[in-house]
Parts: structure tokens; sequence; C-alpha cells
């Protein structure tokens, strides 16, 4: 049979693979066993279709915002409809596409093969999991094809219990399924990782992913109720005129504000949290050298997680909330930095006398770093009380988490996606392309979204729809980086597709990475383990003897 | 500053502005440091470090406690001095100057009407005073909007059901950018309008003259407030206390089914159930929208709701006027229910 | 009568039946802990709204009855018991006992909810649901109405609880009767325990804060 042309850079020795055997993917071709599935990697697979569909349609409704912010008057689009566009492009983003990304696809597949489990603990509530967010999703998509929803992502009353005359109630109640979904993979992972350990692998041999799906999963379990019991009392208002949140009914509005942010602060850390996780295995597989400060990053994911519950305030700086409440929030906000900024201290300590290699995981975890690390600085400036006021509800803000969702979380997201790619497909991408794709992300990204710091400071707020003439220039560089930020994410959807059936075949591990799940072959067959391996040592053992033969040149 | 033909940098137009702006760039260096520190570490290490025939595998380094101890405790000493500096200026903001000039703003879908205490009103615009301190007294009557003004680095939401407050001191006279700041619907991005800062006797002809016909600038999305006159709000609420009928049970010198309102702004209230309560705007509000929610303490819960019969407008003006009514001699702490022969409580 | 199983069925990726048995425990306190910040979200809005109003919700809270409320708490404590008694059958492979307490413990809950039931159409008669038909005559009507909307939210999420509960008792009972259960494998009664106690425990709060607080 003709050798198949395999990426050699790193291992030239590994094995040439054999014909087709039985993977997790061939096990049963027909629909059902697709869709009844308990395999904990065909429900990664599952919810990666899924959560692609749902990144598609919230990205044609940021085009849609872009191009109609190319001119100053309200000329393309509706007041309405720009308002209805993006509402959905946030709902979407943020509720069907960052909060299930990562975990729901990569931590779905690889945390059990990660500690050396058949599977998650729980099977058949994953499969109800990805089902739930699919009838939430379909709830969500209900919401918009029907006319769609204005609120704003973040729903604020009463506005969006007693005034928007949009298609609130099905959107609310698409989200309130879809919170169940997180939970349900959250509780999961929890349970998993405390009971189904390889033994010998104890907490701190674990791969600092898995610490970061752990401390997710505590926010997942605990954040994600607070915000379906909220958004259930917002349905409630809207569907009976009480008054919850409504002042004119003896509601209060600041009161929902306090309940909203209660969960979607943590849940921004649900969206990064796991990208750093991907990002330490990469950093350290490319450089060749175990991470520096496993101990400080894996405890820092926990920090970030039960320090992310105690500042959800610094949404209401200027919301009337009390001065004194205000300046604990804000304090509290600076420290949760702290553990951000230790990682990326540890991250760029790791490539010290490392042996770096620049293949498409190692671009984006890198382009991770730097773009996540001006996402964070530019949070210090908005945890500073009398400075956020200037910047609160501007594209100051906008910029911001852009920086840390797209130029982190999608970042990390596309590196992850990379990196594992040859082991849940078998297959490898063509890494001209994607290290191509990989600037051209990056560029694109940064002229979409520098300019609207610049923007935000000099005072364009939020959710405008037609804006004063002195705005354009930036708004134009941004749409302009949009278009190219649009390419670079069509490229990989084009080849990692392409690479299904034309990709070189995959040896068990091209990387010679560490990890418990390179040592099953690629694609994985359905049980994983055909024995359960036992740890005996620390996660990476880069830079051993034996990884200097592994990947000695010949 | 101005390059080619668009700004990068918003105009400096009020005394807190340049405050803000030095944190700013303080922040932007900062940011800068840390950023050409990290990727300078990166890039030179990417590159120093690259992998070559003769660099083929990592060193063997764990960690090192004391760089953890040292890059935590410094950024964090770093953290914890914008957090002061954010913290003082955000004090300065909450604490509006006294004899401030005062104006009360109502925010609706979607248009801004100001008050002028003196009597002028306006919509979408507001004429200031150069170098006086202007302190805003904030309402909504739907949704929450957020009055905003750039150049003045000042913001605060405005929110139905409650009074919210926001103060700037203006240094330079022109025109600047007023924008709404709190998404409220279909017109969000055309709730904006001006503030006209003028030199101070500019101001004071302005102030006292006859208005014309409102000038509407800005899309007005309905029917600008009714009544036109400038009769200074205390003198309308006078009026108004009169034609409601507020009269009949708060009579000034007490002996009524309510108690009297001399000397009550800014007492401290006794309730019925034994606690107590400062008399401020929010509860003078409250007192005439949802009379039975707090009763003073010797009183029946007997005042009906006025809710829904009055706009924001004529409650500021009633409160205006129950700020204006001091008892002669001036009253001193606490409420006289039935204060001995009070005198006049005209403004 | 079946054979008895000695050997509990072990899904195909646990090692053993321990672990089985230590995953199911796990994962239901984390559920219930996530339980716990669900009802958590409304317990903080009647706090809050109780602080800002205590007129209104005193007003309010005198308008429930306080003896049904009462005799409910008896009931449900007393379902706690019989499920605890369930549990403590299965695990002695008392066949009959467990299936009984376990038609107690529905039995019980059936009650509840049952008082719950008159006690809305009450409400009903009275123009204390909120909506467009609440009229209230005592002290701050408006806020009054923030009251029975909170009361409705947290009893109806309750007793929406209550119910699923009876559901997952049902299927124990069916399959108690199979002879699923024994000393060997007990697991999913032993959780039917858990969320069983937890819902108790939920109604043990709701009851003073909102029954109770009206009383001086």
């Amino acid at each position: 049979m003709a050798v198949p042309a395999i990426d050699t850079t790193l291992a030239p020795h590994t094995e040439v693979p054999a014909k087709p055997r039985k993977t997790y993917l061939n096990a049963d071709y027909s629909v059902s066993s697709w869709l009844l599935t308990v395999d904990h990697k065909r429900i990664a697979v599952l919810y990666l279709i899924s959560i692609i569909i749902f990144f598609a349609l919230g990205g044609m409704f940021a085009a849609g915002v872009r191009l109609e912010l190319l001119t100053p008057k309200g000329d393309l689009l509706q007041a309405d409809t720009y308002n209805k566009f993006f509402t959905m492009h946030g709902i979407i983003m943020v509720f069907f596409f960052l909060v299930p990304s990562i975990p729901a696809t990569l931590g779905n597949f690889l945390v059990p093969m990660m500690i050396g489990a058949r599977d998650l603990a729980f099977p058949r509530v994953n499969l109800l999991s990805w089902y739930i967010y699919i009838l939430g999703g379909a709830f969500t998509l209900a919401a918009v094809i029907g006319g769609g929803v204005d609120t704003g992502w973040t729903f604020y009353t009463p506005y969006s219990s007693t005034y928007s005359t949009s298609n609130v109630m099905p959107a609310a109640i698409g989200i309130f399924i879809t919170g169940f979904s997180s939970i349900l993979t959250g509780l999961n992972f929890i349970v998993t990782i405390h009971r189904m350990r390889a033994p010998g692998l104890t907490w701190f041999r674990l791969p600092l992913f898995i610490w970061a799906h752990y401390a997710t999963s505590l926010i997942f379990v605990l954040g994600t109720p607070v915000i379906a019991i909220t958004i259930f009392l917002v349905g409630l208002e809207r569907a009976l005129h009480i008054g919850i949140f409504d002042p004119a009914l003896g509601g209060d509005p600041v009161l929902f504000q306090h309940l909203f942010w209660f969960y979607s602060h943590p849940a921004v850390y649900i969206m990064i949290l796991p990208g750093m996780g991907v990002v330490s295995e990469i950093i350290t597989c490319f450089a060749r050298k175990p991470i520096f400060g496993y101990s400080f990053i894996a405890l820092s994911s926990v920090a970030i997680a039960v320090l992310g519950f105690i500042v959800w305030g610094h949404h209401l700086f200027t919301s009337s909330e009390s001065v004194y409440a205000a300046l604990i929030f804000s304090v509290l906000s600076f420290v949760v930095a702290i553990p951000s900024a230790v990682k990326v201290f540890n991250w760029v300590a790791t490539l010290y006398r490392g042996a770096i290699s620049f293949e498409a995981p190692m671009l984006y975890a890198l382009g991770f770093i730097g773009l996540f690390t001006i996402g964070g600085l530019t949070g210090l400036f908005l945890a500073a009380v009398g400075f956020d006021l200037h910047v609160h509800d501007t594209y100051f803000v906008v910029a911001h988490f852009h920086y840390i969702m797209v130029g982190g979380a999608v970042l990390a997201f596309l590196g992850g996606l990379h990196f594992w790619w040859p082991k849940m497909f078998g297959r490898m991408y063509p890494e001209a392309a994607a290290k191509a794709a990989a600037v051209i992300v990056f560029i694109g990204f940064n002229l979409t979204f520098f300019p609207q710091f610049i923007l935000g400071y000099l005072g364009m707020p939020r959710r405008y729809h037609a804006y004063p003439d002195e705005f354009q220039v930036l708004n134009v560089l941004s749409t302009a980086g949009a278009s190219i930020l649009a390419v670079g994410y069509l490229m990989p959807f084009c080849y990692l597709l392409w690479s299904l059936k034309y990709g070189a075949v995959a040896s068990s591990n091209p990387w010679q990475a560490s990890g418990l799940e390179w040592l099953t072959p690629s694609p994985p067959p359905t049980e994983n383990f055909a024995e359960t391996p036992i740890v005996t040592q620390d996660p990476y053992h880069y830079g051993t003897d034996d990884d200097a033969e592994a990947v000695h040149v010949a | 500053m101005r390059a080619y033909d668009f700004p990068l940098f918003p105009e400096q137009a009020s005394t807190m502005a340049p405050q803000v702006d030095y944190l700013y760039f303080f922040l932007i260096a900062i940011s800068v440091v840390f950023s050409i520190a990290i990727a300078g570490a990166l890039i030179g290490f990417a590159v120093k470090f690259r992998r070559t025939p003769e660099n083929q595998v990592g060193h063997r380094i764990h960690g090192s406690t004391v760089l953890e101890v040292a890059w935590s405790i410094i950024p964090f000493g770093i953290t914890m001095v914008i957090f002061g500096w954010g913290a003082w200026l955000f004090v300065a903001q909450s604490r509006p100057p006294d004899n401030a000039h005062e104006v009360f703003v109502v925010g609706k879908q979607w248009m801004w009407k100001l008050q002028h205490m003196e009597g002028r009103r306006e919509i979408n615009e507001l004429h200031v005073p150069v170098g006086q301190a202007v302190k805003l007294t904030m309402t909504s009557e739907d949704v929450i909007h957020a009055f905003y003004v750039p150049a003045f680095r000042t913001k605060f939401d405005v929110l139905p059901g409650r009074y919210t407050t926001a103060w700037f001191n203006a240094t330079k006279p022109g025109e600047y950018h007023l924008f709404c700041a709190e998404y409220c619907g279909t017109q969000h991005s055309g709730m904006i309008g001006k503030i006209v800062v003028m030199e101070p006797a500019a101001f004071q002809a302005w102030l006292s003259e006859t208005p014309p016909i409102l000038p509407m600038s800005g899309p007005v999305a309905s029917a600008a407030a009714g009544d036109a006159g400038s009769l200074s709000p205390v003198a309308a609420g006078e009026a108004l206390f009169a034609q409601k009928a507020c009269i009949t049970c708060h009579q000034p010198q007490g002996g009524a089914l309510g108690p009297s309102l001399v000397g009550v702004y800014g007492s401290t209230v006794k309730l019925a159930d034994g606690s107590t309560v400062t008399a401020d705007d929010a509860y003078v509000r409250d007192s005439i929208l949802n009379p039975t929610g707090k009763i003073v303490a010797g009183f029946q819960p007997v005042m009906p709701t006025f809710q829904g019969q009055l706009t924001e407008e004529q409650l500021m003006q009633l409160i205006q006027y129950i700020k204006s009514l001091k008892a002669t001699p001036p009253a001193g702490a606490g409420v006289a229910q039935n204060p001995p022969a009070a005198a006049d409580s005209a403004s | 009568m079946s054979l008895e199983q000695t050997t509990p069925y072990v899904a195909h990726h646990f090692d053993d039946a321990d672990q089985q048995h230590d995953a199911s425990s796990l994962g239901m306190w984390v559920f219930l802990v996530n339980e716990v910040m669900f009802f958590g979200g409304l317990f903080t809005a009647y706090v809050v709204y109780r602080t800002a109003y205590p007129e209104a919700f005193h007003a309010g809270s005198h308008e429930l009855n306080i003896t049904l409320g009462f005799f409910n708490t008896i009931v449900l404590l007393t379902s706690s018991l019989t499920m605890a008694l369930s549990v403590h059958a299965a695990q002695v492979s008392r066949r009959a006992m467990l299936v009984i307490n376990l038609i107690l413990t529905m039995f019980l809950g059936a009650v509840f909810l049952g008082v719950k039931a008159y006690e809305y159409t009450h409400k009903w008669h009275e123009h204390l649901i909120p909506g467009p038909n609440f009229v209230f005559d005592g002290p701050d009507p408006v806020h009054a109405q923030l009251f029975f909307s909170l009361y409705f939210a947290m009893t109806g999420l309750h007793a929406l609880h209550m119910i699923v509960g009876e559901v997952l008792l049902g299927i124990l009972v069916l399959r108690s009767l199979q002879g699923m259960f024994n000393k060997y494998y007990y697991t999913p009664v032993e959780m039917s325990g858990l969320y069983w106690h937890f819902v108790d425990l939920v109604w043990i709060f709701l009851f003073p804060l909102l029954y109770l607080l009206g009383r001086h």
C-alpha cells in the first residue's frame, strides 16, 4: 500500500497506521447510532457541528451590524432590525457558542481520555445535555425566525419585561432551557474528575486542561441556575404583567441587573478558563518543556472561578449601586485579575529555554497570550470606577470583551481544534493553510477591535445604529478588519472539512505530546483504552531523555 | 487632538475630564510597559529558543516560587494603586459640590427633557454656564436610560421609579455631544442632543429670556412636554399642591388628616412601625405615589395614591415646592407635626 | 419471587460497583447544590424586597393560612421519615417495607400538593393571584402584589419539584415490585431519598419566610 503523507517534523519514527480498524467514528454508520449515542466522543462531535452552525449564524448577525456601521446614518437596516441584529449576535454567541464551545466539544472528547476513563460518569446525561442544548437552540431560532429579539443579550428590565414588543419569550425560554445543558455538562465533569481518574492519577498529576474544566464546571453548576431563575422571573413578568422588575408595578429594575450579572460575570470565566487550559497544553507541547509553575496555574483556575463570583457589581457602577458597594466590587475586580496575570507570566516563562516550533496550534496559543493580555489589561481600566463612568456602555467595553472572547476564547478554540484534530478525526490538517489562517485571524481581529478602544474613549456608545460623522473613519477600519477576520474564519472551516477526506492520515501521536489521550490510536476506539492506564509521573514529560529521542531529527 | 479629519481623543471640557484623562494615561502607560514586556519576552524567547537541529528539547524547569510570589505581589500592588486612584475619582464624581446650579432631567423614549430650576425648560439641549457646577437630578418615565456627555467624562444611569444624580463643572464654552448610553429601544441612537456651555453673563441672559417655541434638536419621537411658560418649578409646584387638593390634608399649621409638610424636607421622619427615614426626594416621591408604604407615626393610612396622575415633571415640581416650605423660625431637627403658628408656606 | 441479584449491574464505563455508587452519590449532591442556587435566586429577591417593603410583606404574609402551612410542614417532615425508612428497607432487603414506605411517601406528598392546591384556589377566590385581577385591601397593595408574586413563584417551583419527586417515587415503586432493589443495590432509592429530603428542606425554609414572618 502507498505510504500516506505524514507530517514528520516532530515525529519521524511514529508508526504507519494500518488499514481501517474499528474507531468510534466507523463503529456504526447509522443515523440512530449517532442520535442515540452515549459515547462521549460522538457527543462531542454532535456538539461541534451544532456550535459551528450557531457560530456562523452569530457571525452573520455581526456582519450585518458591521456593514450598517460603515456609514454614520442608519441607512442599511431599520433601527428595529439593527437592534435585533446586535441582540441576536450577542445571545447566539454567548449562550450557544462561547459557553459550550470548548467544554462541550474538546472537553467532552478529552476529559475522559485525559484521565484514563472509558467515558464520562453519566453518559446518558451527556446525551441529554446535547438534546437540551438543541431544544434551547430551537426555541431561540424560533425567536429569530419569528421576528427577532431586540432587548440586547443583557435583557435589562423594564425594557425586556414590559416595553419590548419583540420575541422575548421564546428567546428567554430558549436560554432557560439551554442553561440546563451547561449544568448537566458541569455536573458530569465534576463527578468524572473526582471519581474516575486512572490509578496513580492524583490531583496534581492532572493535565491543566482538566483543572481548567474542573474550575469551569464549578461555575456551570453554581452560576447557571441563577440566570435560569432570573430569566424565568422576566418571563413570568412578561406573561402575567406582575411587577418583579418593573418599577411601575412595584419592582426594582436594578435587582434584575444584580441577579443577571451574578451569573453573567462568572459566565465570562466559563468562556475563558477552558481556553486557558487549552493554551497550557499547547504551549508546553510545542516548547518541549514542562509547563512553568504547574501548581500555580492549576490553582489559579480555581481561584478565578471562586473570585469570579464576587465581582458582578462592576457591571453596575453607573446603575446607582451605593458608593461603598462600587468600591468593594472594584477592589475585588482587581484581585481577580491577578490569577490571570500569573497564568500569562507562567506561559511566557515556559518558553524560556524551550525548543519552540510554530505549528498552527502554537500560533493560536501565542496569539492568545498577546490578545488576552491586552483584553485583560483593559479590564483593569474598567475596574477603576472613576474611569469606568466615562467608558461604561461605550465601544471601549465592546473592544475589551471581544479581545478576551475572540482574541482569547475563539483563538484558543481554534488552536485546540487544530491540536486535537488528528486525534479526533485521524487526519492532519494542511499546515501551510492553517498557519496562514492563524495569521489572517490575528491581523483581522486586531484591525476590527483595536479602533474600538479609541472609539469608546471618544464617547461612541454601544448599540448605536447611527452615530456622529466624526466616528466614521474608525468604524470603517473596524468593518474592514471584520471582513479580513471573516476570511480567517472561513479558511479553517474549509480546510478542516477537506482534511476529513484528503488530509494526511495521522498517527496516534503526531505531536509527540504528553497526555493519556495520545496513547490511543487516532481516531480512538469507542472504549478509549484497551486497558486502563496507570499513571506514575507528572503530566508533562517534555524535556526528558525519552522526549529527546522521540523528537531527534534523524 | 485631531488627526486628518477625525478625532482620536475627546475634548476636555469639564473639571473632571483632565482628571479622568490622567488616570487613562497612567493606565495606558502601565499597559504599554506590560504589553511590551510580555510581547517582548514572548517574541524574544520564541526567536531565541526556537527549535533547531541543535536545540531539540526544552530544559526541565518546573517553576520558581520566588518568581510566582514576585509576579503576584507586584501586579497586585500596581492594581491597588489603580484602584485607589479610580476610587478617589469616583468619590469626587459622586459628590456634587454645594451651590450647584440644579437641573431636573427626565429621560423618556426617545428624548431628554430638562428643567432649570429658574424656570426654563429644554428638549435634548442643555444650556449651562461655564465655571459653575451643575447638578442633574434625573429620572426616567419608562425604561432605563443613561445621561452621557463624553467631553465632560460624565455618565450616570437614568432609572424609572427613582432619582439618580450626576454633576459636572464645564470649563470651556462650546457645544458638546449628549448621548443616551443605556440601550432603550428603537431610537436609542437617536436619543442624543447637545450641551451648550455659555459664558456666565450670556447664560444669565438666556435664563431670563422668554423662551421661543421650543427648538427641537435631534429626532423627536413624540410631542414635547405640554404646558409652556417659564414658571419656576417651585411656583408650579405650589399651584399643583392646591390644584390636586394636597392642601386639604397637609395644612401648614397641622391638625388635619395628614402631617404638615413645613420643614419636613431633609428632616428625619418617624414612621408608624417605629423606624425612621430621611425625607429626601425619593421619600417625598414615594409618599405621593405609594402613600401607604410608609405611614408617619400618629397618622392613619388614608392618603390616596397619585400613581398615574402625575408626570415626572409634576412630581419634581411638587418636591421642589415641599422643599421650599420652611417654618419660621427655621425648624430644628425632627418634624413639627403641629408647628405652632407656622408662618408663610409660599416660596 | 424473583431471584435476588447479588451482584448489581455495573455500567461499562465504571470499574466496579463501588465506583458507580460513589459517582451517583457525588452526582446527586452536586445536583442538589445546583438546586440550592436555583432557589437561591428567588430567596434573594424575596429578602431584598422584604427588607425594602416590610409592611407590605407583613400584610401579605398575614393572608396566608398558617394552620395549613404548619400542617403541610408536618406532612412533609413525616414523608421524609417514610422516605428514610424506605431507604433503610432497601438496605436490609425488606421489599414489602420498602414498597409500603415508598407508597406512604407518595401519599404524603400528594396530601401536601392537595393542600397547596386548596390554598391556591382559595387565593384565586380572594383575588390574590398577581396579575390583572389582583385586589388587595391592606397597606401598600403595589408591593403586596410583589409578595404574592414571590409566594407563588417560590411555592410553585417547590410544588413542581414535588411533582417530579412523585414521579420518581412512582418509578421506584414499580421497580421495587420487580425486585430490583436489595442490600447489594439500592442506589436509586438512596439518591431519590436525597432529592426528597432536599425538597423537604426547601419547604422548611419557605414556611417560616412566607407564613411566619407576618406574625408578631
